[in-house]
């Protein structure tokens, strides 16, 4: 027998959880503000460079993407963990593709306010997507929708909701929760929670 | 032959008037907030909780006043958008 949580009910295991991480099967809401309400019509993403230069899709252009589907487990610094989260998002690798920048760091910035820092390394290389739905629904406003950032390898703030866009930066600026005592880069496997961890 | 006053002292000579306010139930006390200027009593303000910290939001424009993150052994402070606090201080 394995050494299995007591919430155990699937096939994965506490050996999958990074340190301090218990197991929940639900999808638990955080939010720092109210949600905001953002029609797809309305919405649009923007990325943009060191320069100034700005890249923008609307909706329609976001969707006619080639989009990927991801499963993948999600840690929060709350302490709780969802294993095998299946999601559908266009890849950062994609956006990003066209984008002409020497920049290192990025700031995802969403509807409401909320930012969130990382390496801009950190969204390439299939690690990242803005993701427009959840276990096969169009993604609920209470979990990020129409779209949020998914940056899975990094604890669960840094997957900003309500995502708009993202500046590259030329250097590192913490965003809402970093600038507030949480780690700036928040690798849980190394269970960067706060400053200095 | 005076000795120059120095310009400003050490931090911790702020000890005191730090503790005085910090000791008191600051939901009593009265922000102003840096976005629109209204007077928040800090305890009508929109608390948010179910977040990695603790968000109090100005009841009139939504703006954060403060915001609060408490780890195992330290606790963070932004009060960045909060003008002035206004505490009242007991009989002295
Ligand atoms: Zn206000």
């Amino acid at each position: 027998m394995g050494i299995v949580s007591p919430g155990f009910s699937g096939r994965r295991r506490t050996a999958d959880l990074p340190p301090g991480q218990y197991l929940t099967d639900d999808f638990p809401v955080l939010s720092a503000g109210p949600t905001p309400r953002v029609r797809p019509e309305e919405w649009s993403f923007t990325i943009t460079t060191e320069t100034g230069r700005e890249h923008r899709w609307t909706w329609r252009e976001f969707r006619a993407l080639p989009t990927e589907r991801p499963t993948v487990d999600l840690h929060c610094v709350t302490r709780w963990s969802k294993l095998g989260t299946h999601w559908e998002g266009v890849s950062l690798d994609t956006l990003l593709a066209g984008v002409e920048t020497t920049a290192d760091h990025a700031l995802a910035h969403s509807y409401g306010g909320y930012t969130t820092n990382m390496p801009l390394a950190d969204l390439r290389d299939g690690k990242a997507w803005i993701a427009f739905r959840f276990d096969g629904e169009a993604l609920a406003p209470e979990h990020g929708g129409p779209a949020r950032l998914l940056v899975p390898h990094l604890y669960l703030w840094k997957s900003a909701k309500w995502v708009r866009g993202i500046t590259l930066l030329t250097h590192d600026r913490p965003g809402f929760w970093e600038s507030a005592g949480y780690h700036d880069y928040g690798d849980p496997w190394r269970e960067q929670r706060y400053w200095g961890d | 032959m005076n000795t120059p006053t120095p310009a400003h002292v050490d931090g911790n000579a702020a000890a005191g008037v730090l503790r005085e306010v910090f000791a008191v139930d600051l939901t009593a006390a009265v922000g102003q907030c840096d976005n629109c200027g209204c007077a928040v009593v800090l305890a009508e303000a929109r608390l948010y909780t179910r977040a990695p910290g603790m968000v109090g939001r100005c009841p009139g424009c939504q703006a954060i006043l403060f915001r609060v993150v408490r780890g195992p052994d330290r606790t963070w402070l932004d009060l960045r958008g909060l003008r002035c606090i206004e505490v009242s201080l007991p009989d002295s």
